[in-house]
């Protein structure tokens, strides 16, 4: 457990480190926001009626959503992985007393906090400055903060566990970058990166929210702002843990059997 | 001329020569653009219309817009991954060449998997361009291979900026991407949606709106003044201060020594 700790810490102080990059990212992210904002906004003026969560619900959606970013885009993945495997440099790690499968999951977490640690709060705080009903709006009382919270470290493993299946995934494929782009932007629209989960058809909506990608940043995002609540909230949160367990499960026994099989070419 | 096009089938041939790869990026190129699609399909079959703009309206922008610039990616793409040209040396030996640098540039990199967005780009087209409802007279032909023609300039021209600012950071800007992947992205839509400020600084600051919003009110009889339809060359000035900033940035230049 401890030697996971410490590459934990590594990698976060490490991400840490980058600071003007963050900067530049949050002006991006917050110019992004604006925009988005703005386009549901003409949207919300064509037919207010058609609108299927409140405006502000919206707003806090999307300033979520660009805060917390490096925690929930699937295509964040890390390049060391993809190199190790497709240079053979893997046999390094694989000659180490450490699980690979813990040693890459705790490494992506860290990548990911470390990228949202240093982005969040100016965003959030100018977002909490705009006049209503853009900015964002306080959760409605202090449970439904804490249980934000936890669906989102939820939601943040969910996300790490999938990539871990591409990761895997990798040592099957010679040139996998084709079908990687393609699964990850479909993962992008399926998960409510690109339009909110309720702005679906309610038939498309309901299959949608069975699958994994509706635990990552649909669960939590729609929590704060009260979107989802009640009996809802529980059975959302119990499919969130069920499908992190079986993406954990698939993922450790998937690797064992990969590598089993990896034949490393020398050089 | 004929050097670009020597460059050109260079580098045809040589992405040719992993075909299956080659064929699953385009697919994946494809299906990456095509969740954007879906965003404006389910959006608009939720609302019907948006600022009066109808779906086959909107997906006409949607179209000229990619198709644009995927094209200016397409061909652009060396000043896109610029930032790495500089952190390598490889601009070093582009300097010592007795062509223009930015000639160099441009025919360094060829990004033909970009095909992918512009096939499906052109099968929007195919069902938009009659489904519309645009009597398709010479003058609106015009006007939207005008469209296409300047978009690609301007995009071409942010990706020259985005390039140049290489030059005083070595590393690539992420600003710069709500201009170009941005401008993709939120050009979705015809830009007066975002209200009159954001219209008004996508056409005198970052000249999108000439080639996307104004030639499309023309386009789709919004508008009858003609100066719209000529609105797009007009985006071509928009090369002149992109060019500028190039110079000023290679006269900044300072190797990275590596």
């Amino acid at each position: 457990m401890k030697k996971y700790l410490s590459f934990f810490r590594i990698r976060l102080i490490n991400g840490l480190q980058y600071r003007t990059a963050a900067y530049a990212g949050i002006a991006t992210q917050f110019a992004w926001g604006f925009m988005e904002i703005l386009m549901f906004n003409a949207f919300y003026n064509a037919d207010a009626a058609a609108f299927p969560m409140e405006f502000s619900q919206l707003t806090s959606y999307i300033w979520l959503q660009q805060a917390f970013l490096a925690l929930f885009m699937t295509w964040f993945l890390d390049d060391e992985i993809f190199s190790a495997i497709s240079s053979g440099n893997i046999a390094y790690e694989l000659s180490r007393p450490i699980d690979l499968y813990t040693m890459w999951f705790t490494k992506n977490l860290a990548i990911r906090l470390s990228k949202a640690a240093l982005r969040c709060m100016p965003i959030l705080i100018v977002a909490a400055f705009l006049p209503r009903p853009y900015g964002i709006v306080l959760p409605a009382n202090f449970l439904v903060f804490s249980v934000f919270l936890i669906t989102m470290l939820l939601a943040l493993f969910t996300v790490v566990a999938f990539c871990m299946l591409i990761y895997i995934a990798t040592f099957y494929m010679l040139s996998p970058l084709g079908i990687r782009t393609a699964a990850l932007s479909l993962t992008e629209f399926l998960s409510g990166a690109i339009i909110p989960l309720p702005f679906l058809p309610d038939n498309v909506r309901k299959i949608v929210e069975f699958t994994p990608f509706a635990s990552m940043q649909n669960l939590p995002l729609r929590i704060y702002s009260g979107n989802i609540a009640g009996s809802e909230m529980l059975w959302s949160i119990s499919l969130q843990v069920f499908w992190l367990t079986m993406l954990v499960l698939i993922g450790k026994l998937w690797i064992k059997k990969a590598l089993k099989k990896v034949v490393v070419q020398g050089g | 001329m004929r050097l670009y096009l020597k460059y050109l089938s260079i580098h045809i041939k040589s992405q040719m020569q992993y075909k299956v790869s080659f064929y699953l990026t385009v697919i994946g190129q494809f299906l990456t653009s095509f969740s954007a699609f879906l965003g404006i399909y389910f959006m608009m079959t939720r609302f019907n219309k948006v600022d009066n703009f109808s779906f086959s309206e909107v997906l006409l922008c949607f179209a000229a817009v990619l198709i644009a610039f995927s094209l200016a990616e397409c061909f652009g793409r060396g000043f896109d991954a610029f930032s790495g040209m500089i952190g390598n040396g490889e601009f070093d030996r582009i300097m010592v060449r007795p062509r223009n640098e930015m000639f160099q540039v441009l025919a360094s990199k060829l990004e033909l998997s970009r095909i992918g967005r512009l096939v499906q780009a052109i099968i929007v087209f195919a069902y938009a361009i009659p489904a519309s409802g645009v009597v398709w007279s010479a003058d609106k032909i015009i006007t939207l291979i005008l469209m296409i023609i300047s978009g690609v300039i301007v995009f071409s021209g942010l990706f020259v900026i985005y390039a140049a600012l290489c030059f005083f950071t070595t590393e690539g800007l992420e600003f710069m991407n709500i201009f170009t992947d941005g401008g993709r992205e939120f050009g979705r839509y015809p830009l007066s949606i975002y209200g009159e400020g954001i219209l008004k600084f996508f056409t005198f600051v970052i000249p999108l709106a000439l080639f996307q919003y104004y030639p499309f009110l023309y386009l789709i009889g919004r508008s009858d003044n003609t100066l719209y339809m000529l609105l797009p060359l007009i985006g071509f000035i928009f090369l002149i201060p992109c060019y500028a900033i190039w110079k000023i940035g290679v006269r900044h230049y300072k190797s990275t020594g590596s």
